[in-house]
């Protein structure tokens, strides 16, 4: 399930028959995907399928159980606890609810990773940085909010804003527009474009979302039952014979 | 029956494998790469300040209860003038520190249970570790340290102020020179009757910020999980606090008050 003929240098995550279970629940039970530089690639399916588990997997909140995941070269199992926090701030995560720190203020926010991460101390370079990410999400005013003064729509941009500002290779995305109005979810997935011309990302969408999908996808894989079952782009798959393909797509109008 | 049994037991190991492993965590995060100092010093203010009110009222109340109560069988035997001694004894090794605790049980460890709680149910905490920050060390560290710190504070500073009700309460029945009383308090206390006490609230202190953090960082998702967490960590605090104590006067007995 991946587009051939590219070099392997390009691959930045890269996973074969990965397996997932909790339990006697088997989540994940033969996934292979790669990730290409430069492309958004959507993963969409009904909910519970484990698409979420599998970006949790390639970013190590969560341990596989069998399979290779190799995440810029590196198998992510077998990363010591440095070498997992070095690879992570490569990778952003943009979570559902947006996780901000509600008992932070936009600003603390975005500080956080800056001064805790890559250990910054100067406070110029850090007003600057922060000023520069907050504009580039369209949110310069919201700096000394708190979390909870903020719409849905302004905390996934500021949670937006906390991931890129240490300008990550790979981006995840776990249902980006998920409880968003139609026209805040397009704001959304604009800035997702947007994001990947700018700032030279690469990513993976998790959204039940079809005109995020349609919007920002390069290649789309589907998801049942713990394994992808299609894949190509937004017009091919809407065309797919596959049953569940087709429920997927079948009462859009787009 | 056994296979209940069987399953209890490989719970109870489980949750005991769990602690061991978290409080291994926590001192391998102690001394790695820089020690969050700032949050550590505002995690002291928060726990300490705002314990401070409660802490000061237990404080007075109990010297004050504890002398109206021991006034009148004291009296029995014409020994009012130990009162003084009595109080400040019991109170610096014995109830001081347990009362305070429990206080702080069921205000800190609540707290910090809750506020963990919270942040991993709305996946806070994998934010933090997914960034490539330490959330244990940020969030953990800190907070034990600070109760480990702060609880002992504030078990003086209620010791002192129980005395201080002990001697309005002395006064209620009859006039009593301050001096005199003070005298008489500061006089009954040796090294060891503060020493076990006070290293006997820095364990309190630290089980109260152990299993506090502990609840909250391994709750489950949902949000009735936060209030199990908060309750939980009140309950589970509490019990160890007891234990400690019963612990603790074996050794001192054993060892100090031969």
């Amino acid at each position: 399930m991946d587009t051939p003929n590219k070099p392997d240098k390009d691959i930045l995550i890269d996973i074969e028959h990965l397996k997932k279970s909790f339990g006697n629940n088997t989540v994940l039970s033969d996934i292979n995907m790669k990730l290409y530089k430069g492309e958004n690639l959507v993963i969409i399916g009904k909910s519970g399928q484990g698409k979420s588990v599998t970006i949790k997997c390639v970013v190590g909140l969560l341990s596989q159980d069998e399979g290779q995941l190799k995440v810029l070269g590196k198998e992510v199992k077998e990363l010591n606890d440095d070498e997992l926090k070095d690879l992570r701030t490569k990778i952003g995560f943009l979570f559902q609810s947006a996780a901000l720190y509600d008992s932070m203020t936009v600003r603390e926010n975005l500080e956080f990773p800056l001064r805790k991460v890559l250990k910054m101390k100067e406070k110029g370079e850090i007003n600057k940085r922060v000023e520069e990410i907050l504009s580039a999400v369209g949110l310069p005013d919201a700096i000394n909010k708190m979390p909870s003064d903020l719409s849905g729509g302004m905390r996934k941009r500021i949670g937006l804003a906390r991931t890129l500002i240490l300008k990550p290779e790979i981006m995840l995305y776990d249902e980006p527009t998920t409880g968003l109005d139609p026209i805040t979810s397009h704001e959304i997935s604009e800035l997702i474009l947007q994001v990947q011309k700018n700032y030279k990302t690469s990513s993976v969408i998790i959204t039940h979302d079809l005109v995020c999908a349609k919007t920002v996808s390069d290649r789309i894989l589907v998801m049942d039952a713990g394994k992808f079952i299609a894949e190509g782009s937004f017009s091919e798959l809407r065309r797919s014979p596959e049953p569940l393909v087709n429920s997927f797509f079948k009462n859009t109008m787009l | 029956m056994a296979n209940n049994f069987s399953l209890f037991r490989n719970k109870v190991l489980e949750e005991a494998g769990s602690q061991v492993y978290f409080m291994a965590s926590f001192f391998r995060n102690i001394f790695k790469s820089t020690f969050e100092m700032n949050e550590f010093i505002r995690q002291c203010f928060l726990l300490g300040n705002k314990s401070f009110p409660l802490v000061s009222i237990t404080g007075i109340i109990l010297g004050f209860v504890l002398t109206l109560q021991s006034l009148p069988t004291m009296k029995e035997f014409g020994a009012e003038s130990f009162v003084p001694k009595m109080v400040t004894v019991s109170i610096v090794r014995e109830i001081g520190p347990v009362i305070i605790a429990l206080i702080c049980t069921g205000k800190i460890a609540s707290g910090i249970g809750a506020e963990l709680g919270s942040m991993k149910v709305t996946e806070q905490i994998d934010a933090m570790d997914v960034s490539g920050a330490n959330s244990v060390q940020y969030l953990v560290v800190t907070r034990i340290l600070a109760c480990t710190l702060m609880v002992p504070l504030l078990t003086i500073l209620a010791d002192a102020l129980a005395i201080c009700g002990s001697f309005i309460a002395m006064n209620l029945n009859q006039y009593v020179n301050y001096h005199l009383f003070f005298q008489k308090c500061f006089m009954s206390l040796s090294f060891d009757d503060l020493l076990p006490a006070f290293i006997k609230s820095i364990f309190f202190g630290f089980t109260i910020g152990f299993i506090g953090t502990y609840k909250g960082y391994n709750s489950n998702a949902g949000t009735e999980s936060v209030g199990f967490a908060a309750n939980s960590a009140v309950v589970s605090a509490s019990l160890w606090i007891i234990l400690i104590d019963a612990v603790a006067a074996q050794i001192t007995n054993a060892f100090v008050y031969t």
